[in-house]
């Protein structure tokens, strides 16, 4: 450790205030739809209502002839475009791609795909001749489950894709997994469910492009995690024009859960109708066109085997999973389910064969890909609901199961035998104590039998997680390796304006998570600048040297860690200048708190701003000296964090309606090194409650002819503070060996650690009942089903 | 979640409004609170090419309580749900009004708007017909009242004529040895009622003497609940009395399936519901 990391931090592990708040609780930020270009048209979308179909014909001609309507636009006219590209082979398997157009060609595969763009001068008159525009379809049979679209004479999808079939994938060590199961003592199989989402971001989503004729060049806003991934996409794959002839400005973008990283069919259009019309193109979706044209997530049918001893030691597991992707292939749908589900399927434990067998489907249901914990919270789920079946079979102590089979301390870096890269640092015992400290774990079981006696159904959940998060090291998750097409590294730009004020741009780039506060802070400390002196820009395709932008808990592990490799540089130059300012040996230059000084004379010091002054206007730099503090770093991380935890819920259910009351959320995490406790705290609470509203609420539903019953907000529960418990944090600090700030993430260990903590204790609850296992959400109606059915 | 265009006018009297409904019968809608018609015609499920906002019209607004509560038409959820002298006259009806949507829909939503509209799953319907409330109209003709248990004909149906206006919603004070209630399963997502049962109780002595009970949510529109009104009265409101008696709910309704709740669980959901809300009622009416 060098002499000025060993200071005390002045804005490292404090709560700040989040500084991007203010802004955007006040009506004041900037998204997308608040963007208003000159002579700019408005798309409104012709959507299909069937989930399958033959389009026979499109007619426009009523609604071309509606006042202020300027044009419309078919499939078929955008044939010079590609479709968009699907970013993620699933790794070592043959995966049989199919993706949507800008526009549906042919045939329309889903409930509101859209089969043509109305552009008028405002957005009413768009929407009015949406209707009018007459579209004569040929209905074809439909298939909206997994498991029933893989079964022979179930209807077919795409010519290229047998059976529905996207990918076979399989991880881990089949032969000895199914001897292990030969010899067990104890096997327990468990059909597991884990249903359909809707990410449901406050904002939907929408782009806006502007073409320069004179130019030849896009500028499109839109509502992105990944705005340069969608330069190049949208340039190398779909439109096949250079790269440097589109701009790609996210805003304020207003939530994304996962549902922003894609590249979506309106970027395409905006583009391909700006171009052909030389007017600014804006289309912003409506939350019913978001639910059912914008991704979803998870929807995995399971059937899952673990075996073990009677005495409690964990030997197998066994795991064949259906993962529904949807009509199309999204951005990256193949790498959700197999590398960042199949890979860490047995959590946080040392379980000795392990095998995941996992079929990608097509379906006549909306596209599914990463939301929120993306494949881990399917894995987490699927083993912590297994630990406790398995529990319960032998008849040991759920926690004690787990502390049994936790991997410890001392087996990490730790491989899983699953293909997963090694697990950087953990130790799972200690938070799993803190939590049943928290929760009075040892008291509880009196509790809960005498309150059984009065008729009252307690039950108490614990969920033990582990996660893969800074995704990811290039090669390991690229091409050759887990099939991502490109690369997971980060940048950032540092500059020292002549004031000694600090510009930096990043890759990464906030969707709700706080990060120009963190990354302030980590930079604030360490230059050694005031924290309200550092500036942070992000989403401008134009102004960062790259990006693959803010997804997998990464920002802060990669984009935070390009920030601080920048800064690096960006000090080593400033002692350099600082020791010909001061007429010494670079060697005896202290950087300290902002300020270099000669070793032994801290009372001559140069300010930060005062070598930033003489780095920009360079009247006197060392031989050879660039003028100007600006330095720029990629950063490509040598392996995963993995962040990880306790939860604990109690519940009680009332048998009469069936309804759960969650009386206590306990959480105690490990996400490494904290920058902003109060930050992570908000991601936690955040992610906790979509994980609670999986368990209890949450559930897109499609009949069988493929409409989303669950369409609306009226119909679609996602959870409000009212539905949400007071949640009790506590944590432990296990730093990443991985990275020099000792961080692991923490946007999504509060969705893959909750919602089995929550099954966890209902299913305990209704253990008077003879219940095993139930499938989410643990709706009253389940819930009292249950109970009666006894 | 464009509606499609519309003519807008904002009268500010009854009879304007009632000369702009003849003017436009069919192609006009009434705009009251609006937190029904405005997500229709958002979705496109209603087109009105008139609305017709009621909201200027001072004299359809304010709780006026006398002998007898008398609730304008236009009195917003929140007035209701924070006004004092409901709250000692008749304090089942804040009780319900306070479980309506979320603090945005009761700061802009009105129980005459409600009424009229007759969603299957509104909570003041149920409570409406528990109360035997009468609902003051103004049309052409001048004024008329309906009985609360003459109002409801069927799923968005009321026996409200097309160019008749709701006034006021006129509800009898509960006194000595009255009790009501309401009990309700909330939609997790709507706030609707799955199911919601509200309950009135008038003990003479240690006997039921009055009782009536309707259920809202579990069927296409809210329904009186005969049976267990019989069953109750005269029975001494004890615990036993009151399960009995709540068998009965549900019995002789049409009740809804949907992916929230099946019909099964609903007609049970019903009779736990009518337990509760009786229950309170009493023990109100005991009080």
């Amino acid at each position: 450790m060098t002499a000025e990391t060993e200071l005390k931090p002045r804005y490292i592990g404090q709560s700040m205030k989040r500084r991007e708040d203010p802004q955007l609780i006040t009506g004041k930020g900037n998204y997308i739809d608040d963007i208003k270009l000159a002579g700019m048209l408005h798309v409104a979308l012709v959507r299909s209502p069937y989930a399958h179909a033959t389009i026979k014909s499109i007619d426009a001609s009523k609604a071309l002839a509606h006042p202020g309507v300027v044009a419309v636009f078919t499939g078929d006219d955008m044939m010079d475009i590609n479709p968009l590209p699907c970013a993620w082979a699933a790794g070592r398997v043959k995966n049989n791609v199919n993706t949507p157009r800008a526009l549906a060609v042919g045939t329309v595969r889903h409930v509101g795909e859209a089969v043509a763009m109305v552009l008028a001068d405002d957005r009413y008159i768009a929407r009015d001749a949406a209707d009018m525009v007459d579209v004569e379809y040929d209905p074809l049979p439909v298939v909206v489950d997994a498991k029933e679209a893989t079964a022979p004479g179930a209807p077919q999808l795409h010519e290229n894709a047998p059976n529905n079939i996207v990918m076979e994938w399989d991880a881990g060590d089949k032969a000895a997994t199914d001897a292990a199961f030969a010899s067990a003592e104890v096997t327990i199989s468990e059909p597991i469910i884990n249903q359909r989402l809707i990410p449901t971001p406050m904002e939907t989503r929408g782009s806006i492009t502007r073409y320069d004729e004179a130019t030849g060049e896009f500028t499109v806003w839109m509502t992105s995690q990944a705005p340069h991934v969608m330069r190049l996409l949208l340039t190398a794959f779909v439109f096949g024009i250079p790269e440097t002839k589109l701009r790609c400005i996210s805003p304020n973008v207003g939530g994304g859960f996962g549902q922003k990283i894609f590249c979506y069919n309106d970027m395409a259009f905006t583009m391909w109708a700006s171009r052909k019309l030389a007017r600014p193109v804006k289309f912003v979706e409506d939350r019913a066109e978001n639910y059912k044209a914008s991704t979803h997530g998870r929807d995995h049918i399971t059937d899952a085997e673990i075996c073990g001893t009677k005495d409690g030691m964990i030997s197998g597991l066994r795991v064949k999973t259906y993962a529904n992707l949807g009509g199309y292939l999204s951005t990256i749908a193949p790498g959700i389910p197999t590398t960042l589900y199949g890979r860490i399927i047995s959590g946080v434990y040392k379980i000795p064969s392990a095998y995941c067998h996992v079929t990608g489907v097509y379906t006549n249901t909306a596209m599914v890909d990463a939301y929120r914990g993306a494949g881990r919270p399917e894995a987490s789920y699927l083993i912590e609901r297994m630990i406790d079946r398995f529990a319960t079979e032998i008849g040991m102590d759920p926690a004690e199961v787990r502390r049994k089979n936790f991997i410890q301390p001392e087996d990490f870096p730790y491989q899983n035998g699953l293909g997963m890269l090694p697990y950087d640092s953990g130790n799972y015992e200690p938070a799993l104590n803190k939590a049943l400290e928290m929760a009075g774990y040892a008291d509880f079981r009196k509790a809960q039998a005498e309150a059984r006696a009065n008729g009252t159904y307690l039950g108490i959940g614990i969920s033990s997680y582990v996660e893969v998060c800074g995704v990811a090291p290039s090669a390991w998750i690229g091409l050759a390796g887990e099939g991502w097409g490109a690369g997971l590294f980060e940048s950032a730009n540092v500059r020292v304006h002549l004031t000694g004020k600090v510009a930096v741009t990043t890759g990464s780039l906030p969707h709700g998570q706080g990060l120009e506060t963190t990354f302030a802070q980590v930079v604030a400390d360490e230059l050694g600048v005031p924290y309200d002196d550092v500036q942070i820009q992000w989403g401008d395709t134009q102004g960062t040297p790259f990006g693959y932008g803010t997804y997998g808990s990464r920002s802060l592990t990669v984009g935070g860690t390009a920030i601080k490799k920048s800064v690096d540089k960006i000090k080593e130059k400033a002692k350099k200048l600082a020791a010909h300012m001061l007429e010494a040996n670079e060697a005896d230059i202290v950087f300290e708190n902002g300020t270099a000084y000669v070793k032994g004379s801290p009372d001559k010091v140069k300010t930060i701003g005062e070598i930033a002054l003489q780095a920009s206007v360079a009247y006197s730099l060392p031989e050879g000296m660039e003028p100007f503090l600006d330095e720029t770093s990629y950063y490509d991380p040598p392996n995963c964090t993995f962040p990880f935890g306790t939860h604990i819920s109690i519940v009680e259910v009332d048998p009469d309606t069936g309804m759960v009351d969650l009386k206590r959320y306990i959480a105690v995490d490990d996400c490494g090194n904290q920058i902003n406790p109060l930050v992570v705290e908000g991601q936690i609470h955040g992610g906790i409650v979509q994980g609670i509203a999986q368990a209890l609420y949450e559930r897109a539903v499609y009949n069988e002819d493929g409409q989303l019953l669950s369409g609306t907000l009226m119909d679609y529960a996602i959870p409000t503070a009212e539905m949400s418990p007071h949640i009790e944090t506590d944590h432990t600090v296990t730093p990443s060996p991985v990275n020099p700030l000792g961080v692991k993430g923490a946007g999504e260990a509060g969705t893959i650690a909750s919602a089995q903590c929550v099954m966890n204790a209902v299913i305990d609850a209704l253990s008077p009942f003879g219940v095993k296992h139930m499938q989410m959400p643990a709706s009253p109606e389940r819930v009292w089903k249950a109970v009666h059915s006894k | 979640m464009i509606p499609s265009a519309f003519e807008y006018f904002a009268p500010a009297s009854v009879a304007e409004a009632i000369s702009l409904l003849e003017q436009y019968g069919d192609e006009a809608k009434i705009l009251a609170g609006g937190h029904s018609l405005l997500p229709a015609m958002k979705l496109r499920l209603a087109s009105p090419g008139v609305l017709i906002d009621i909201n200027k019209i001072a004299e359809l607004r304010g709780v006026v309580i006398n002998g007898s509560i008398n609730i304008g038409a236009m009195t917003t959820w929140h007035t209701i749900e924070h006004h004092d002298g409901l709250k000692s006259a008749c304090g089942v009806l804040p009780e319900v009004v306070a479980q309506i949507g979320d603090i945005q829909v009761r700061n802009r939503g009105t129980l005459g708007g409600a009424l009229a509209h007759a969603d299957p799953a509104a909570d003041a319907p149920a409570a409406i017909l528990a109360l035997d409330a009468q609902i003051r109209t103004h049309g052409p003709g001048g004024e008329r009242t309906i009985a609360a248990g003459d109002f409801f004909t069927d799923m968005l149906t009321t026996s409200l004529e097309p160019n008749e206006l709701i006034t006021a919603i006129i509800v009898n004070k509960l006194g000595a040895g009255e009790g009501a209630a309401y009990a309700k399963f909330p939609h997790p997502a709507s706030r609707y009622a799955i199911v919601g049962v509200a309950a009135y109780v008038k003990m003479n002595g240690d006997k039921v003497s009055a009782c009536r009970v309707a259920v809202t949510g579990a069927g296409p529109m809210p329904t009186r609940q005969g049976d267990t009104e019989q069953a109750m009265l005269n029975s001494d409101g004890s615990a036993e009395a009151i399960a009995k008696a709540a068998e009965e709910a549900g019995a002789n309704m049409d009740v809804l399936g949907d992916i929230h709740a099946s019909e099964d669980y609903r007609r049970a959901m019903v009779k736990v519901y009518a337990r509760r809300a009786l229950t309170t009622a009493v023990a109100r009416a005991r009080r």
